[in-house]
């Protein structure tokens, strides 16, 4: 059979820095992620419905150094992926498919992620009193 | 003329068995979870550092386990549909594609199904 000469993906590697590629990319990852995340919120349940033991088990870990840093990660994985999840939305509903519109959309969901997953801790830790 | 049965074309569901229903289902929870993800993470905060006593009292609230579970129904389904595109995007071969996506939603009902009940468990149990 004669070798047919079938179109190539893209190769990713030539291609300068966009926003829109990279928002897209970390909708995929911040989905994975909250998807691992979910073990966190399922040990937190059951925990609850254990007693007060495994629940302040859950509480001190999550309350750790390493715990707050997973935690943070979990947050803003779950802001990002709200306001681009938005994004998409809008998107099929055919909104905001202009190219220029695309890259404001999207550096306004990257400045919106670090805003409200500062003002989330900021709240948090207020609930605390710390 | 098209080589399409009529009944095949009457159904629509193309080349993906099943039309537009992932896709639409992925939105349908994806705006679920807007609201119901803005609830769960204000309770999260009114609770930062709660004990049990006071954790367990919030959920053992009625309106508040019912949301929990439409949250939990809407989350792991939307977990499910969009885990199933990665896979179907990066996982070839016919057997390790049905594989993974088996694994995948096997695990996606039994954490779902084991938040649900330890939901239950607090708002209804002893
Ligand atoms: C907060 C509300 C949420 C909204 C508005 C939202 C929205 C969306 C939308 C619109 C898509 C489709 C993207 C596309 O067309 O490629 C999507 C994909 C996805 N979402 Fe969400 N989502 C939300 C929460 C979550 C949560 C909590 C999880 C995990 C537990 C999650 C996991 C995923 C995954 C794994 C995908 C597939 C990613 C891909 O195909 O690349 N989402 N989400």
């Amino acid at each position: 059979m004669a070798k047919v000469e079938r179109p190539l993906s893209p190769h990713l590697g030539v291609y300068r820095f966009q926003i829109t590629m990279t928002m897209s990319i970390l909708h995929r990852i911040t989905g994975v992620g909250l998807g691992l995340g979910t073990l966190l919120m399922a040990w937190w349940l059951i925990a609850l419905a254990m007693g007060p033991g495994p629940f302040d088990l859950v509480q001190d870990v999550v309350s750790g150094w390493f715990g707050r840093l997973v935690l943070l990660g979990f947050t803003a994985s779950l802001v990002f992926h709200f306001f681009n999840g938005i994004r998409h939305l809008a998107w099929d509903v055919g909104l905001g498919f202009a190219l220029p519109t695309m890259r404001a959309s999207g550096w306004t969901v990257a400045a919106l992620t670090v805003i409200v997953t500062a003002l989330i801790w900021i709240a948090g830790y207020s609930m605390r009193g710390i | 003329m098209s080589l399409r049965s009529p009944i095949a074309r009457a159904r629509g569901l193309g080349s993906a068995k099943e039309g537009t229903g992932h896709w639409w289902h992925q939105r349908v929870s994806a705006v679920a979870l807007l609201a119901l993800v803005v609830w769960f993470v204000v309770s999260l905060l009114m609770l930062t550092g709660a004990d049990w006593a006071t954790a367990s009292g919030w959920l053992s609230n009625k309106v508040n386990a019912g949301l929990m579970l439409l949250l939990i129904v809407f989350l792991f389904y939307h977990l499910k549909l969009g885990l199933q595109v990665v896979i179907e995007d990066y996982v070839h071969g016919e057997a390790m594609k049905i594989v993974s996506l088996l694994l995948m939603s096997g695990a996606c009902l039994a954490v779902g199904l084991a938040c649900a009940l330890a939901v239950l468990d607090v708002a209804f149990g002893g």
